[in-house]
């Protein structure tokens, strides 16, 4: 009998069938409503091949969102905090927005097709707050989150794997770039973008090429290291590239029940997204600037670097009168650095004008037992890590 | 003649020099490291000898060196990265293999196709060699006490020692049968260690190779277990005894020190031969190099061996008799030899399966202990084993740096090769007939091997100890016996990286805590100057 099951479980994505077969250890997570693995094989060795080979991500749970219209442009530049009227078309920007009180709903990236056409990528859904933003503007979206596959491929040898794949000339695209090509007779979308902070790739294509393009994929990085990376292995290689995470390292503001919960842009490093002067409004823009002039922002986001190597999972950070600051939202054992490193919402002035003297309350596992550790950190950049290869151009070809 | 002063004087760029060097220059001193080659690195080196293909020609695998050297001298922004291993293997005549994995259920349940029991001993194993490995990881960066002083300090320090092997902090206190462990482990063979766990024979063969690696002794020989230890006490990101390759060959390690010394303002200079320690009034001062060159320092720190340092090029007339022959007493035998191969393409194991992780780091090919004594008793006569231990890799099936896509670089290990060959010793034609020799080993096992070789390196104790100036070939600067370890290393009353010449230090593997890519003898020996010019020290390490 043919079941005809209505209810909706979860989606797989269209390289539910490559990902699965390549997965030794079965372990998944649901990811935007989609099963997509955790990890493949070992989370040491997947991350290792985004900095050593090439990595392959299935991304296709990411929020898409196609906008169209005479208005896309004006209404894009009027949706988020950058100013994006310079913006050319066949590039990609890193774009934050604000609701009107200035809270960061999201970030994500823009890629403008031309002034009529762009593509909105995210975590959080904001199909619904894009009809609400759009009053009086002439656009349409949709949401192509079910009707494109999409691929992360990252790493030192991705530009090699994908030339191998059939992507000409892909040396040359700059960081933030994007070219359409035609491969195996499907169009895919390559940017030269990712969440790792090395070289790398995204690429965006019709789900029915999602097959071919793995098989081929994979086939074209056999001798370049190739490996599926899942889930944990891209949190460390995020962390490490000090990208945050909406709803690990701040609330989305329309998902935060306490509204002290909500963070400006100021407050979790994202004040260079904001462009005051940016001659029309923008979604938040008063508030911003109200911020910006009485700087009343409470919070700050800052890099770690913590001593001893036992990761500040969920730490408390203290003063040295051991006042709480503040949180870990997110920490590992860099293994390219072989630092210990954590991103950490902290309590101004600690973090902007206090730097020193704070110290993380750890509480190590050790067979049923918690070793406290009380760790002196040192706020540092949030940027950890950022190889010379991930901006050059030509990129790194391994031949 | 060109006369330099600086703060500190390295002889040696080998990777225990550059460590040394650059922490001396991070605490602000004016360094200058000498080489004698026209490369830098010592046996952590990666060189182009065949045209495409870069080989580490020396050590091959990283494990030992100490992750808070890494971050201390922050070797990843001078390129460093570790690849961690996939698994090793030992294949078997019979068509059969055994396997170890990244992942520890997956050995214990390749165990299990040789044995049941085994696959459960070596839960107990594993525990086992971790808790010694746990006990011995703060020793590794103590200066050890001197047993001979009654200064508080020494007295201190034996009492810390002490209490370190009872690994208080670490293990919530050992108790009497634990610290008796630690010393059977310290002084047993691996044949007597595995025998109290394994009963398949394979299993057994396996695990011992990393108790005869480098060393000249065999399984059945008492302090065998201890070079396993040795072996195991590093870590690839707290997974402890793991293994990895460093991306770019071991080069990429000392040229990631030597970016760092760089950057504080330290200076190598390869090809530079010291020949001879400049003393004044039982001090040393300065250093004079076979081009004619004078250096002098307030500090010289050497890199060299201990033989080297104290019978080659400082005066006998300047040292204490006693410690001249304790010197002389130092056993530094060779029993190592490498072939580093450039192949046009994947050679095939047809014992391991295609795609298993096992392939993807060592591979051995010795079924028995008694093998391997078999191998250690033709070292023992002066020639190289006939059926030899071998520790092979193939560094590009990780890394694609070494070697163009599909074509690979692979990494012969071999155990036993004797410095002294009998019959009239080493010469040319004796080298090649060995690298032939261990060519055919390893062609029983891969049908199309021969077929892909473009270039070989052969590698001898004797060729090691000309080239690399590793006396006698020995990989670790020294034998690692007990009598030869913490403060006995590299001699009784001299194991605090002073010598007998006053400002005089040593820092090669050759002190505590021995040999390996391990670093710690040269972060130790820099602490030991900048107390003495009483510098602060910082970093992670200290
Ligand atoms: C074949 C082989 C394989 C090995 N495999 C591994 C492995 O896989 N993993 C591992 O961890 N360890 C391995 N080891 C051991 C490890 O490489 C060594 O113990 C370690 O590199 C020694 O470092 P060092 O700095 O103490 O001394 P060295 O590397 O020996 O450095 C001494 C330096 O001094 C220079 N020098 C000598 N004489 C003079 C002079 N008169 N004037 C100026 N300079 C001079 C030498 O050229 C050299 O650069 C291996 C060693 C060998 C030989």
């Amino acid at each position: 009998m043919n079941r005809d099951l209505r209810f909706t479980a979860l989606k797989k994505t269209p390289f539910h069938s490559r990902t699965s077969l390549a997965s030794r250890t079965n372990k998944y997570y649901n990811w935007n409503g989609f099963t997509v693995p955790t990890e493949y094989s070992t989370t040491e060795l997947e991350y290792t091949a985004a900095r050593n080979g090439t990595s392959v991500m299935d991304l296709t749970p990411m929020c898409k969102y196609m906008i169209n219209g005479s208005d896309a442009n004006k209404f894009v530049d009027y949706l988020v905090t950058r100013d994006l009227s310079q913006m050319e078309d066949n590039t990609v920007a890193y774009i934050i927005w604000c609701n009107e009180d200035g809270k960061v709903m999201d970030d994500g990236t823009i890629f403008k097709f031309s002034n009529t056409k762009f593509m909105l990528c995210c975590a959080v859904k904001i199909y619904n707050w894009l009809h609400d933003s759009a009053e009086g503007f002439d656009v349409s979206f949709e949401d192509a989150t079910d009707t494109t596959a999409a691929l992360a491929i990252q790493g030192p040898t991705s530009c090699s794997t994908l030339k191998n794949y059939g992507a000409d000339d892909l040396e040359l695209l700059k960081p933030f770039g994007m070219k359409q090509y035609n491969i195996n007779g499907y169009d895919v979308l390559i940017s030269r973008t990712g969440f790792t902070g090395d070289l790398g790739y995204e690429l965006w294509t019709d789900p029915a090429n999602a097959e071919n393009m793995w098989d081929s994929i994979m086939e074209a990085g056999k001798e370049l290291k190739i490996r599926p990376f899942g889930m944990h292995a891209l949190e460390m290689t995020r962390i490490e590239a000090g990208f945050i995470q909406t709803n690990t390292d701040f609330m989305a503001a329309e998902d935060s029940l306490r509204p002290v919960r909500m963070r400006s842009p100021y407050e979790i490093g994202m004040g260079w997204l904001v462009h005051l002067n940016k001659e029309s409004y923008f979604v938040g823009k008063r508030a911003l600037k109200k911020e910006k002039e009485t700087g009343n922002s409470e919070r700050c986001l800052v890099g770690l670097d913590i001593d001893g190597d036992k990761p500040a999972v969920g730490s408390v950070i203290y003063n040295e009168k051991k006042e709480d600051i503040g949180i870990v939202t997110a920490a590992m054992w860099s293994p390219t650095m072989k630092r210990n490193v954590a991103l950490a919402s902290l309590k101004r002035p600690y973090g902007i004008k206090i730097k020193e003297n704070i110290f993380a309350e750890i509480y190590h596992p050790e067979e049923l037992e918690y070793k406290k550790i009380w760790a002196k950190c040192k706020v540092v950049k949030r940027q950890f890590f950022s190889p010379e290869r991930r901006n050059k151009v030509p990129a790194d070809l391994y031949e | 003649m060109a006369k330099n002063t600086h703060d500190v004087i390295v002889i040696g760029a080998g990777h225990n020099g550059l460590t040394a060097a650059s922490y001396m220059a991070k605490a602000g001193l004016d360094v200058v490291v000498l080489e004698k080659n026209e490369w830098i690195g010592g046996a952590a080196v990666s060189r182009e000898l065949y045209p495409g293909w870069k080989y580490s020609n020396c050590s091959y695998v990283c494990s030992l060196l100490r992750p808070e050297i890494m971050r201390d001298l922050e070797l990843y922004k001078y390129g460093l990265q570790i690849i961690p291993y996939e698994g090793s293997a030992t294949m078997m005549r019979n068509g059969d293999y055994y396997a170890h994995y990244h992942d520890h259920d997956m050995t214990i349940n390749s165990i299990r196709r040789h044995s049941h029991k085994d696959a459960e001993a070596y839960e107990r194993y594993s525990r086992d060699v971790l808790r010694q490995c746990k006990i011995i990881k703060p020793l590794l960066k103590m200066t050890p006490p001197d047993l001979t002083s009654f200064k508080p300090k020494d007295l201190f320090g034996a009492l810390e020692f002490a209490k370190h092997f009872a690994a208080k902090d670490e293990l919530g206190g050992l108790g009497e049968k634990e610290i008796y462990d630690t010393i059977r482990f310290y002084t047993m063979s691996i044949r007597d260690y595995l025998d109290e766990y394994f009963e398949s024979d394979i299993t057994k063969a396996h695990l011992a190779g990393s108790a005869i690696i480098g060393t000249a002794l065999g399984p059945c020989s008492p302090g065998s277990a201890y070079v396993l230890l040795h072996h195991y006490m590093g870590e690839v990101d707290g997974s402890v005894g793991a293994w990895g390759y460093s991306r770019g060959g071991m080069g990429s390690i000392t040229k990631a020190m030597t970016g760092c010394l760089n950057a504080h303002g330290g200076e190598v200079k390869p090809d530079n031969e010291v020949v001879n320690v400049i003393t004044k009034n039982g001090r040393a001062i300065g250093v004079a190099t076979k081009k004619g060159d004078e250096y002098y320092a307030k500090k010289i720190v050497s890199n060299l061996d201990v033989k080297r340092t104290f019978l080659k090029i400082t005066e006998e007339s300047s040292l204490p008799g006693e410690f001249v022959e304790r010197v002389k007493n130092f056993k530094i035998r060779g029993s190592s030899g490498k072939l580093n191969i450039a192949l046009d393409g994947l050679p095939e194991f047809p014992c391991i399966p295609e795609g298993d992780p096992g392939g993807g780091g060592d591979m051995h090919f010795t079924e028995t202990i008694e093998e391997m004594e078999g191998a250690y008793d033709d070292w023992k006569r002066g020639e190289w084993s006939r059926n030899p231990y071998v520790d092979m890799c193939i560094p590009s099936k990780s890394d694609p740096t070494m070697a163009a896509p599909g074509k690979h670089y692979m990494s012969v290990f071999i155990q036993y090769v004797p410095f002294n060959l009998a019959n009239g010793g080493w010469n040319e034609e004796r080298k090649q007939e060995f690298g032939r020799h261990i060519v055919d080993c390893i062609a029983e096992f891969s049908p199309n091997f021969k077929d892909l070789i473009n270039h070989y390196e052969v590698r001898t104790p004797l060729e090691l100890d000309n080239e690399v100036g590793l006396t006698e070939g020995n990989i670790f600067q020294g034998e690692l016996t007990m009598d030869q370890l913490m403060f006995n290393r590299p001699v009784p009353g001299y194991a605090q990286y002073r010598t007998p010449l006053k400002n005089m230090y040593m820092c090669s593997s050759s002190t505590h805590p021995g040999g390996g890519v391990m670093g710690a003898p040269g972060a130790n020996a820099a602490r030991e100057v900048l107390i003495d010019m009483n510098i602060p020290q910082t970093g992670n390490y200290y």
